[in-house]
């Protein structure tokens, strides 16, 4: 492709660069007016902050100290990385042995997999949280269940299309030699199925990460919050919002997601397009 | 080879049952039982018939929301697939600057909705602070604010899985319709658009439940001011729920409601654009 000279080359490239300019500039806003006094910010938002509403870092710290933002950090890593985990993990088991074992309930399990991927959350969430609930899962450990649970839909589906895919023999010549089946899908399936793992990986984490409503009503919000939930916990109560700490905790909510993506966008990108060919 | 796999079960399929069980299935038949029941919380349910779904046709507000997201989802499906096609079929001319383009592009997909709701606020009431508005002075202020910023988030999104589409396009296929002496037009209805019909399908798909199922957005952009009728589907099953004490009833028949809305319109069209695939 590249090697095409292609027409109106400039133009194009003149008139993308525009667009790609304007595409950020929402977030450069947002950003220039994190280092603006609260006062100004709703009426002078295209305003730069020059002497007098400059206000240095002082929206970073009323943000952090008012969300909790930091903790929130470390609970949004958490409670992805180990959701993601487990998904991963239990998934892709749960894929291979439905793939190679064939009876009714195997079918049923496929089926229901399908089926809950169409379903819409506000179905689930009332009584999601009530169970959760009574459940005592309503901290971050319980939480990593049910996002395994309801992550299982979509990455059963996505791991059982990759594990059909592979030759039988493989891991038939692996159990002849003596591996048990266990042995079998570590040494042998998971090795292969590391594209697939990549896919699901990204799609659960972005959904994961930036996920505000199930963890608001299954956490308890005194204890543990996420960093959607801490964004939003500052236009909660009453009153007008402070504007700075919110410019505040949008950058810190940004910066770190946009710093992971220049490093790993070509995985991300790539993993979205294989998890819409499968989809 | 089967028979061997077979008694590991427990292994390999309980955890993930397990977890299915109590994070889906449990919920989802609890709350189909629930639409038919008079509670507040989950002990003192009475089963009191479709009481809850007779009250549903009488509140305006949920069939005011009904409406105004399927226009919302259609005017956001048409806009950012047209779009997504048009802005993949100019970056797989291999002009300079296409990697950093994509990149740019499809940036919005990482940060959540939350955020972006808010980041969207302050610069949508920013321009209109100019003309004496803001967002929330009427339906449709909220409306075109959130199909904007629903654009900049997913155009991106499906322009990547448009160009994969495109490229996936034998080269043959288009050099031959030009050595028949095909005009650009042709060759894209003709050649183009037939060839990247899965790709047309998965994005309307997504486009379509994306649209439908919108909450965090409509939440921080918005949050169904003025007086709630810039609340999308989800918004209002939610403020059903946690807004309006005594019906938490209606609100999951709501769901009900919503869940099959979205599963009708899901399998129609996949049905719909499916059969109109070419088979490679």
């Amino acid at each position: 492709m590249g090697a095409r000279k292609a027409k109106h080359g400039l133009p194009l490239t003149i008139f993308f660069t525009i667009i790609s300019l304007l595409y950020i500039y929402p977030i450069a806003l947002v950003f220039i007016n994190s280092f603006k006094k609260k006062a100004y910010i709703s009426k002078y938002p295209f305003k730069i902050p020059t002497d007098n509403m400059f206000v240095g870092l002082e929206n970073y710290i009323r943000g952090i100290e008012q969300t909790g933002l930091i903790g929130a950090f470390g609970w949004s890593l958490f409670i992805t990385i180990f959701s993601v985990a487990a998904i991963i993990l239990c998934c892709s088991m749960c894929a291979w042995y439905i793939s190679r074992v064939k009876t009714k309930v195997t079918r049923a399990i496929y089926i229901l997999c399908l089926f809950a991927m169409i379903v819409p959350f506000q179905m689930e969430m009332y009584t999601l949280s009530k169970i959760a609930n009574m459940l005592k899962m309503g901290n971050p450990w319980g939480i990593i269940i049910i996002y395994l649970g309801f992550g299982a839909g979509l990455s059963v589906f996505m791991f059982t299309g990759f594990m059909k895919s592979i030759p039988l023999e493989i891991e038939e010549a692996a159990m002849i030699d003596g591996c048990t089946p266990l042995q079998t899908f570590f040494r042998v399936v998971m090795p292969i199925a590391k594209p697939t793992c990549i896919t699901v990986v990204i799609l659960q984490a972005m959904w994961i990460w930036n996920d505000y409503l199930l963890p608001s009503l299954v956490l308890d919000q005194r204890k543990y919050k996420t960093v959607p939930m801490a964004v939003q916990y500052l236009k909660g109560g009453y009153g007008s919002v402070d504007m700075g700490a919110m410019m505040g905790t949008l950058v810190l909510a940004i910066v770190p997601i946009i710093i992971f993506y220049l490093f790993c966008q070509r995985y991300i990108i790539e993993g979205v397009v294989a998890g819409a060919v499968k989809g | 080879m089967q028979k061997a796999i077979k008694k590991y079960f427990p292994i390999f399929v309980l955890p993930t049952m397990i977890a299915f069980a109590i994070g889906f299935l449990a919920p989802f038949i609890l709350g189909i039982y629930l639409s038919f029941c008079d509670f507040t919380t989950v002990t003192d349910a009475e089963f009191i018939g479709i009481g809850n779904y007779l009250k549903i046709l009488g509140d305006a507000e949920f069939i005011h929301s009904l409406w105004y997201t399927a226009l919302f989802t259609v005017v956001t499906v048409i806009l950012i697939n047209v779009l997504a096609f048009a802005v993949a079929l100019l970056l797989t001319k291999g002009i300079r600057g296409t990697n950093v383009f994509r990149t740019v592009f499809f940036m919005p997909n990482l940060i959540g909705g939350i955020v972006l709701g808010y980041v969207w606020q302050l610069l949508l009431n920013g321009v209109l602070a100019r003309f004496e508005r803001t967002l929330t002075y009427s339906e449709w202020f909220g409306f075109w604010g959130l199909v904007i910023l629903m654009l900049w988030q997913q155009v991106g999104y499906m322009m990547i899985i448009y160009i994969s589409g495109i490229q996936n396009i034998p080269g043959e296929l288009i050099e031959a319709a030009k050595i028949d002496g095909a005009r650009p037009s042709q060759i894209l209805r003709h050649v183009t658009i037939p060839m990247v019909m899965p790709s047309i399908t998965i994005c309307t798909f997504l486009t379509l439940t994306n649209g439908f199922k919108l909450f965090d957005q409509n939440l921080a952009l918005t949050n169904g001011a003025p007086s709630r009728m810039s609340e999308l589907l989800a918004l209002n099953i939610y403020n059903t729920f946690y807004g309006r004490a005594g019906w938490e009833g209606v609100g999951q028949a709501k769901a009900v409601v919503f869940f099959i809305i979205v599963g009708v319109i899901a399998l129609l069209q996949n049905r719909l654009t499916t059969s109109k695939e070419v088979q490679q």
